[in-house]
This record gives structure tokens, C-alpha cells and sequence, in this order.
């Protein structure tokens, strides 16, 4: 399944990989491949901006604004600011 | 030296002067000087418990010529001085049926063991709860309700550690959140599994959208392995994580604030086995995130529960605006234009929250905006279809563009509860389609009273 193409924040400094592999074991989309001991983006469009795989880069070369897809929460954040707006409370995911 | 009596205890018992009490193996009521001894020797008094709890005990090892290293005669003698469970009377001196069995050695006051509890492993950390792997009924009466949005948000069990089978100190130990349905999911996949799993506190939510909210995250993981005293439990150094903890652990710090390696096991909790078997290793399958035909239309019950109260206000104002024309007010008008609006609204709903997540993939577009603004579109032509001979020709596209709009609206937030959808695509969507839904409200408003001035 696809969603909008051309808007994710994901960005990848292959001079700073060291090749870990990490990134490419925790994304849930395959967005991010292993190709000569380097990581490689596979998938750009795929990405639904998670996080998992910078969380886990020891050197930052993997870089994404991570966040929840949630139109329902981005309208709380729209309406109430960005800090009172919380993921998760009654009546969300 | 001192000797103390102790209720229900014949003769006195022994306390060594300066130690502690609470630095024992066990809890045991009759001893106060724990030398930390094997245990075979725990084993004379306390095997009746462990046999209690549905766990057996090795009482030794057979020597060579037969016999077990254990004196037997010593068994009796201990057990002689422990308390008695008082029998309730068997003469008929009273009414009623005979009384239920005593209450169970792991019944403490003030808690209450819950029904998945199988029994009690005892650690060097002290005993802990062995649970089924099987549902119950009750489990999945429960997980029905909380699907339809009833008590989803006091769903939580208590975090901490708990077994799995004959959990042993080389055990692997799995790491999950602590919503009881995530809870339920796993420990119905490890029947035959003998593991520990880490329940941590994420408030009750499931473990991707904990990590999403960093309550799923690698302090929590070095607090629960801290306050269960999990390095006393287990011999090896290596935490089973969920691979989509990802979002909210960093395996680096889990090490460096725990001491425990991560190990990043599968997506589902159903691929669990075959990951243990297979050497802790995942296929690239067990690594991608899926959204099946099932898994989107469980998610429909939930999507319909939060609507009731915004529905209330959007029929209230419906049934108004229906009664509203050239004699000013029509309470007939209201009622009878009212239904049909209301039916236009339901078809919106119907096809925003329902037929658009079943339908998801085979609808037309990337936006989920547009793929419910065409669902409502289809639900509300097939509507207006039956309800033709009863409108005026200006109605019947102004009902159409409110069921497109409704839809449209609800589609667009179920993007929410997807597993694919990007922030950034989310916002994107929202900005183009947000002002074309309110415009289409106010085109069915207008079109809606207008008509009713027209006829």
C-alpha cells in the first residue's frame, strides 16, 4: 500500500554511515537497504517516517522527523499548539 | 542469641543476632538465619508449595546405589512445626453447601491474583507469576469490547516480570507493553515456549504507538530490568525487543543504561517461535509491517466509537436547517427534509469509517481525503437513487456532496490508525483537503435551505 510520494523527511549521509546495518534491520518498510556495507535508501516513497531507523544510527547519518501520521492529532496540534496537543489521550490511538 | 515465639509456631525460633531479616532465599515464616544454602536443602520444606503452585521440583539427584541425597526422615520433622490449615467442620452443624478450598499461599492482602496467573516460579529475586498461554473466554470478551472502544483506555496490566512455561535462569526474555490485548497476544503465541516476558509500564498502550510517544523507550527498559531485579533472574545479558520498540529504543542505550544487549526480534508476536527456532533470526517477512483485509476491519468498530457525540450536534443541526423555508420555521419540513439529511450523513459515515478501511487499496487515489470523498460520493449516489421520487431535483445534489464531504472528512482521519502513512504526507493532505470539505459543507448548506425556498 502507498501513500502521498515526494514528501518525506528522510536523509541519508552516506559519508557518515559506518555501516552498522541497523537501519535497515528496524525499518518496518524495507525503505532502507544494505548495499556494499553501506545503507542505502531503497524505498524513499515508502517511508512513513517512524523513526526507528535514526533512533538507532550510532553516528547520525540517518536523519527523519519523526511523527504519527495522524490527521486527528494534527489538527489537536493545529488548534491547540503543538505542546497541549496529546497523542493518545481518550478517544485516540 | 535469641529465641522468639512466632503465632502458630511450636516451641521458639532462632534469631542470629545482626542479621537482617529479608536477606533470605525465601519467605519462609519458620527460619530467620538463611545461610544461602543449595536448593536441596529449601527444597525439604518448601517442595509442598512448589508442587502447590503446578511447577515440579527436582528433589536431588539419585546417588549411585538408588537412594536420593536428601533425608527423608528431616522432611517430616520440619514439616511437623509449620502451621496447620485449619479444616473447616465436616459435621452437618451447619446450613448450606460444603465452603470452597482455602485460599492459595500466593494470595497477599490487597491484590488480587488474576486469572491468567498459572502458578508461581521462584527466583533469587523472588517468586514470579507463571502465566497461561491460553485465552479464556472472558480474554476474548474482553479484547471484543476494548475493540468496539469500551474501556480501551483502562487496559493495562501491571508492569514487571512475568514466566512463561518452565522459565529457567537461560531463558530468553521477550520485552512488551503492558496493554492487555498486546499482553494477551504474545503469551497466546508461546504456548510450549519456556521465556520471561518484561512487561514495561506504557500506560496501557499497545507497543508501536508506546514507542511513537517514547513510553516504549530504553529508560523504561533500564527501570523495569532495575526495580525486577532481572540480572539476579536470568544468567545471560540479552532482552528480546519487539522490532517496532524501534521508533522509541536505542538498542546503544539500552546497553549502556542496563548492562542487557537488544536483540531485535520479529514484527508479530506470531512469528516469535520460528524467530527463537531459527537462531534469533528474522526472515525479511517477519520485518515488514502488513495492514491485511483483517487487520483494517477490526479496526472499524474503534472508528465508529469515537462518532456518537459529534453525530448528535451534526443531526441536531441537519434536522434544524431542514425545517427552515418560506413560512420561516416548519416543524414538518424539519422532520420529514431532516431524515433525508440525516440518511445522506449516515451514508457519509458509512462510507467514510467503514467501506474506505475495508476498501482502502482498491479505491482510487493516495489521499485518503479523495479516496472517501469518491466512497461517499458512490454511497451517496446509490442513496439519493431510492430517496429520487421523494425530492426536489436541487436536493438530490446537495445530499450528494454532504455524504462526499462526511466521507471525505472520515477517511482522511483514519489515516491514524494506518501503519503506513507519513506525518509530513498527513499534513500535506490536510492543507489541500481541509478548505474543499468545508467548502462542500457550505455548498450543501446553502443548496439544502435554498432548495426548500425553491420548492
Amino acid at each position: 500500500m502507498r501513500y502521498l510520494p515526494g514528501v518525506t523527511t528522510l536523509a541519508l549521509d552516506a559519508d557518515a554511515c559506518v555501516g552498522c546495518g541497523v537501519c535497515a534491520l528496524v525499518c518496518p518498510h524495507g525503505s532502507v537497504r544494505m548495499q556494499d556495507g553501506k545503507a542505502e535508501i531503497a524505498d524513499r516513497d515508502g517511508c512513513m517516517e517512524c523513526g526507528a531507523c535514526a533512533r538507532n544510527c550510532a553516528t547520525g547519518a540517518i536523519r527523519v522527523t519523526p511523527g504519527v501520521g495522524c490527521a486527528a492529532y494534527i489538527i489537536k496540534k493545529w488548534i491547540k499548539g503543538k505542546n497541549a496537543a496529546a497523542c493518545g489521550d481518550v478517544n485516540c490511538c | 542469641m535469641t529465641f522468639i515465639n512466632v503465632p502458630g509456631l511450636a516451641g521458639k525460633l532462632y534469631v542470629p543476632d545482626g542479621r537482617p531479616p529479608g536477606s533470605k532465599k525465601h519467605p519462609c515464616r519458620d527460619c530467620f538465619g538463611c545461610q544461602q544454602c543449595s536448593d536441596d536443602r529449601c527444597s525439604l520444606c518448601r517442595s509442598e508449595t512448589m508442587a502447590a503452585a503446578g511447577r515440579g521440583y527436582d528433589r536431588g539427584k539419585p546417588m549411585r546405589d538408588g537412594k536420593r541425597n536428601i533425608n527423608y526422615a528431616s522432611t517430616v520433622t520440619v514439616r511437623e512445626i509449620l502451621p496447620t490449615v485449619p479444616q473447616a467442620i465436616s459435621s452437618e452443624t451447619c446450613c448450606g453447601p460444603p465452603p470452597p478450598p482455602a485460599s492459595s499461599s500466593n494470595e497477599r492482602p490487597g491484590y488480587r491474583l488474576l486469572p491468567f496467573v498459572a502458578g508461581f516460579i521462584d527466583t533469587p529475586a523472588g517468586p514470579v507469576p507463571r502465566v497461561a498461554t491460553a485465552l479464556t473466554p472472558a480474554d476474548r470478551i474482553g479484547a471484543a469490547a476494548v475493540r468496539c472502544g469500551i474501556g480501551r483506555n483502562r487496559c493495562a496490566i501491571a508492569p514487571g516480570l512475568y514466566a512463561v512455561g518452565a522459565a529457567s535462569a537461560d531463558s530468553p526474555v521477550l520485552v512488551t507493553a503492558n496493554y492487555k490485548l498486546t499482553f494477551d497476544t504474545l503469551r497466546r503465541e508461546l504456548a510450549g515456549v519456556d521465556a520471561w516476558v518484561l512487561v514495561l509500564d506504557t500506560r496501557g498502550v499497545n507497543v508501536w504507538c508506546a514507542a511513537g510517544k517514547n513510553l516504549f523507550s530504553h529508560d523504561e527498559i533500564a527501570l523495569r530490568v532495575q526495580r525486577t531485579r532481572l540480572e539476579q533472574v536470568v544468567r545471560h545479558r540479552r532482552l528480546i525487543l519487539p522490532q517496532l520498540a524501534a521508533t522509541g529504543v536505542s538498542a546503544r542505550q539500552v546497553r549502556k543504561k542496563s548492562g542487557f544487549e537488544v536483540v531485535w526480534g520479529p514484527v508479530r508476536a506470531g512469528d516469535i517461535q520460528d524467530f527463537l527456532r531459527n537462531g534469533m533470526q528474522a526472515e525479511q517477512a517477519m520485518r515488514r509491517v502488513t495492514f491485511t483485509f483483517g487487520e483494517r476491519l477490526v479496526l472499524v468498530p474503534v472508528e465508529l466509537s469515537f462518532l456518537p457525540k459529534p453525530t448528535a450536534v451534526i443531526l441536531a443541526a441537519l434536522f434544524f436547517l431542514s425545517g427552515i423555508g418560506g413560512g420561516i420555521f416548519s416543524f414538518d419540513a424539519a422532520w420529514a427534509r431532516g431524515l433525508s439529511a440525516a440518511a445522506a450523513y449516515a451514508a457519509g459515515v458509512f462510507a467514510g469509517a467503514v467501506a474506505t478501511p475495508v476498501l482502502l487499496p482498491w479505491i482510487p487515489g493516495c489521499a485518503f481525503a479523495l479516496k472517501g470523498a469518491l466512497a461517499g460520493t458512490a454511497v451517496g449516489a446509490l442513496l439519493i437513487f431510492f430517496l429520487r421520487t421523494g425530492l426536489h431535483a436541487a436536493e438530490l445534489p446537495a445530499l450528494l456532496v454532504l455524504a462526499a464531504a462526511v466521507s471525505s472528512y472520515l477517511a482522511m482521519n483514519f489515516t491514524g490508525s494506518t501503519p503506513f502513512t507519513s506525518p509530513s504526507g498527513v499534513e500535506k493532505e490536510m492543507r489541500r483537503a481541509i478548505p474543499l470539505q468545508a467548502a462542500a459543507l457550505l455548498v450543501f448548506v446553502l443548496a439544502w435551505v435554498g432548495s426548500a425556498f425553491a420548492g
